[in-house]
């Protein structure tokens, strides 16, 4: 009995954290463009002198 | 005429133009003019070359740069307008970039800090062609950024309409929030009532299935609050309008379920109906969020302010400034240069004025100038630069004016009511006159059981399904339609274009080729020799006229152009291998004193240049509009189908053959201001027709607004657009009778699918009339409604499209 109220509140607390997750994405924009990310991930990195686009903030 | 064919048609390396004249090579690689060859030699010296891997001659051809051109960006107002955020040291800003359209771009102007040490971090989103751009302001300032941009090719757009709001996009973050937390609900409710349904005489342990239903409660709460707060304040809207919408018979079936379901619950009575209460909101969500992921990137708004510049050139005495155009005061003297747009309404002081109005009037030919005539913003000056005084502040200006117009505010356009609307409100009369007869039958009977009656008429009557059926007709046929180049602002617009009767074109820039002209030559015929000759003189000048002939007659020859002299409003003279051409109007290139000889006369009302070598009149070119591809057979579709009238700014000088085009029904109307196509439009919904005006200019904005759906017809569906409800790309144009066939069959769509839905509201009632609706048979009948009605929508849409050949 009380296993099974362990196991539900582990499960919604699993469910919580993807729904968490879910939300902070929508919420940064990660559902504004879907396409350029899609681009980006296919150039080289061969960057002269290891340069990156610097990370600010 | 013959062309010569020898020349070498190798595409640019940079730009993937072909390369006629001025051909460079560097390493290997040729060029079709300089700007692309230094763009070239720029990106390989910063070793930046892999621009070129990516994709195919992915440049854009670099537009001649004038310098000082982007001095107003050192103005610190002006800045502080167009930055995010300026800090201390970094500042950042987001610019539009129509230019850009490949992996290349991408990659490049990401990799910007590789030229320029002070861009510290830029970042493109390509849907929306926009850049930011993160920089150090003690290292490169706004303005080199924006020069360095421009010499690239890819010169941002800075227009008046930046200074008022900074581009934001991030309004359906909330819809995809609502959903998530529904569908997060729905799923984990589900999850609790998996032992409800299948044992069925409940759960032995009461202790643990009380859990379960206060557990499934307390997860339905945020849906209740959050995820479905739209539909209720829809409906209350609805009804403080005294109107009622599909959301009020919807807002009262999810209130029902989940009253019922807590009453249930707390009372002990059963599990309620919390896990149909969630799935229901969940889908309805869905099918909005289908349906608002529409073009967002598109701007649908645009007024004069996205065409005009912020800045001009301000001249007082000798010295001359860059200032804002909001700070023009009449009386201030400005200079506006060669394809430069005039910012306000103005007096010309200075200089020969050949303005180009065909932005505001929709008259394609400039209008010449003199000194002390009256110059209207909007116009376009064409030829040399010109001195104006400022007579009214860009606001009052006449163009804007149109914006202003007091019949646009009182007119309002004929709003249409939509099929689901209009259908919701027999189908809630339907319901209650269902509920009344039910109660009153139940409690001559059995009156305990009334409420559990009642309550479940009210929840199997709520028209999720029906409510699923237009977002996923709609929105399926808005995706196939921008795959096919027609955008529309929202799918509902597709719901308005099934209901026109009258289809109103424009003709300059949307029947015609806005950027081509055909050239026919009349007179004594010229030699090979000649025309090159003529062509050698013509690519001296930057006039419209020149530059059309410069590129249709054959390449010029080897030698130089002297004495080349260029009298704006007259026409251009030179002397090319020892013989005098000009080309222009007839008396001037007849010249003073010299014979009148084998007179031609061309027709009245058309746009000609004369050409005579060694003073003598030989002939004239004659310039017209070049229709687009197909529009013969378009407007012969779309003629048997709809009422079609013409609306032009140009003269009537093409009377005949719009006739020819249009059908001999069609009304034809030229010479039409912006004002004139405002009361037209007006005037036939008067008549109570149901108008679509197609229009390319700010000068078809009024129309386009007051029409029923006003189309906007683009080269490129990223450029200019005035405001309107579509954007259709003129390369789509052709299709233009195949969208409409489309939009009559989707409104068949979707009353089949009502149709279907409307089975299931009356099963699910036949079992709640009788009391028999248990938590189960709602559990299976809600979803499978749902998805049923979703599946058939989207597919029966598909095979519209398909059959209309548009997929």
């Amino acid at each position: 009995m009380s296993v099974v109220l362990l196991l539900l509140l582990a499960s919604v607390l699993v469910a919580g954290g993807f729904l968490v997750a879910f939300l902070w994405a929508a919420r940064s924009g990660q559902y504004d463009d879907m396409v350029t990310p899609s681009m980006r991930m296919l150039f080289d990195d061969d960057k002269p002198g290891g340069e990156t686009n610097k990370k600010i903030q | 005429m013959t062309v010569n064919t020898t020349q070498q048609k190798t595409a640019c390396f940079h730009c993937g133009q072909p390369c006629l004249q001025d051909t460079t090579v560097q390493d290997g690689n040729s060029f079709c003019c300089a700007g692309c060859r230094s763009v070239y030699q720029l990106l390989s010296g910063a070793r930046l070359s892999q621009y070129y891997q990516a994709e195919q001659a992915p440049g854009v051809r670099p537009a001649a740069d004038r310098t000082g051109r982007h001095a107003y960006l050192d103005d610190a107002q002006v800045q502080d307008q167009l930055l995010d955020y300026a800090g201390e040291a970094r500042a950042r800003i987001t610019l539009s970039i129509p230019q850009m359209h490949c992996a290349s771009c991408v990659w490049l102007l990401e990799n910007l800090y590789r030229l320029e040490s002070g861009v510290l971090r830029s970042e493109v989103s390509l849907p929306d062609r926009r850049l930011v751009l993160t920089f150090d302001k003690q290292r490169i300032s706004l303005r080199q950024i924006v020069e360095l941009l421009t010499r690239l090719g890819y010169e941002p757009e800075i227009k008046l309409a930046n200074l008022d709001r900074k581009p934001e996009r991030r309004t359906n973050w909330r819809l995809y929030a609502r959903t998530g937390v529904a569908g997060f609900s729905f799923a984990n409710i589900m999850l609790f009532s998996f032992p409800e349904y299948l044992s069925s005489d409940g759960i032995q342990e009461t202790g643990l299935s009380l859990t379960f239903r206060i557990a499934s409660l307390i997860l339905a709460i945020p849906v209740l609050l959050y995820s479905s707060a739209d539909y209720f304040r829809s409906a209350l809207t609805g009804l403080r309008q005294r109107t009622i919408n599909l959301d009020v018979p919807i807002a009262l079936g999810i209130g029902m379920l989940f009253l019922r379901s807590s009453f249930d619950i707390i009372a002990g009575i059963g599990p309620g109906y919390l896990d149909s209460f969630t799935g229901l909101v969940f889908f309805l969500l869905l099918g909005r969020l289908f349906q608002q992921k529409t073009f967002d990137r598109l701007s649908f708004d645009r007024d004069y302010r996205a065409y005009f510049p912020i800045s001009c050139v301000k001249r007082a005495g000798d010295a001359e400034s860059t200032v804002p155009i909001t700070q023009l005061r009449p009386g201030d003297r400005i200079l506006v240069r060669n394809q430069e747009l005039v910012p306000a309404d103005a007096v010309l002081i200075n200089g020969q004025g050949s303005i180009d109005y065909s932005f505001v009037t929709g008259e394609s030919h400039p209008k010449e100038l003199i000194s002390g005539d009256r110059v209207y913003a909007g116009g376009r000056q064409t030829g040399e630069a010109i001195d104006l005084e400022v007579i009214r502040e860009v606001s009052d200006s006449y163009l804007i004016s149109l914006w202003q117009d007091s019949r646009l505010a009182a007119h309002n356009r004929p709003s249409l009511t939509t099929l689901a609307n209009s259908i919701g409100k027999h189908f809630i009369a339907l319901v209650l006159a269902t509920a009344a007869g039910a109660a009153v039958y139940w409690g001559f009977h059995d009156s305990t059981r009334l409420a559990h009656v009642v309550t479940s008429v009210l929840i199997v009557a709520c028209p999720c399904a029906l409510a699923l059926a237009s977002p996923f007709v709609l929105g399926t046929a808005a995706r196939i339609w921008g795959d096919q180049r027609f955008f529309v602002r929202t799918p509902q617009v597709i719901e308005n274009l099934s209901q026109i009767d009258t289809i109103v074109f424009d003709k300059t820039g949307t029947l015609t080729q806005a950027d081509r002209q055909s050239v026919t030559y009349e007179g004594v015929p010229l030699t090979s020799y000649q025309k090159k000759c003529v062509a050698a003189l013509a690519r001296q000048s930057t006039h419209p006229s020149s530059r059309v002939l410069a590129q249709t007659l054959p390449a010029s020859i080897e030698s130089a152009v002297t004495d080349f002299a260029e009298i704006p409003g007259k026409g251009i003279s030179g002397t090319v291998d020892s013989r005098q051409i000009r080309l222009g109007s007839r008396s001037w290139v007849q010249g003073e004193g010299s014979a009148v000889d084998d007179p031609v006369t061309p027709p009245v009302d058309s746009s000609v240049t004369f050409v005579s070598v060694d003073g003598r009149v030989l002939g004239y070119y004659r310039f017209e509009n070049v229709y687009r591809e197909g529009v013969h057979v378009t407007m012969a579709e779309l003629g048997a189908e709809y009422r079609l009238a013409l609306l032009s700014g140009d003269g009537s000088r093409e009377r005949e053959r719009m006739s020819a085009i249009l059908g001999s029904n069609a009304e034809l109307s030229f010479q039409q201001s912006p004002h004139d196509k405002l009361d037209y439009i007006s005037r036939l919904h008067d008549r109570g027709r149901q108008v679509l005006m197609l229009g390319d200019g700010l000068n078809d904005a009024g129309a386009l607004r007051a029409a029923t759906v006003g189309v906007a017809v683009t080269e490129d569906s990223s450029s200019f657009a005035p405001a309107c409800d579509g954007i259709l790309e003129a390369s789509s144009l052709g299709s233009l009778p195949r969208f409409l066939a489309m939009a009559r069959r989707g409104r068949t769509v979707i009353i089949a699918a009502f149709g279907l839905s409307l089975i299931y509201n009356i099963v699910g009632l036949g079992f709640a009339v009788s009391g028999k609706l248990s938590p189960l048979v709602s559990a299976v009948l809600m979803p499978i409604s749902s998805v049923s009605v979703v599946l058939f929508s989207t597919i029966a849409t598909r095979l519209v499209a398909r059959r209309e050949g548009l997929c």
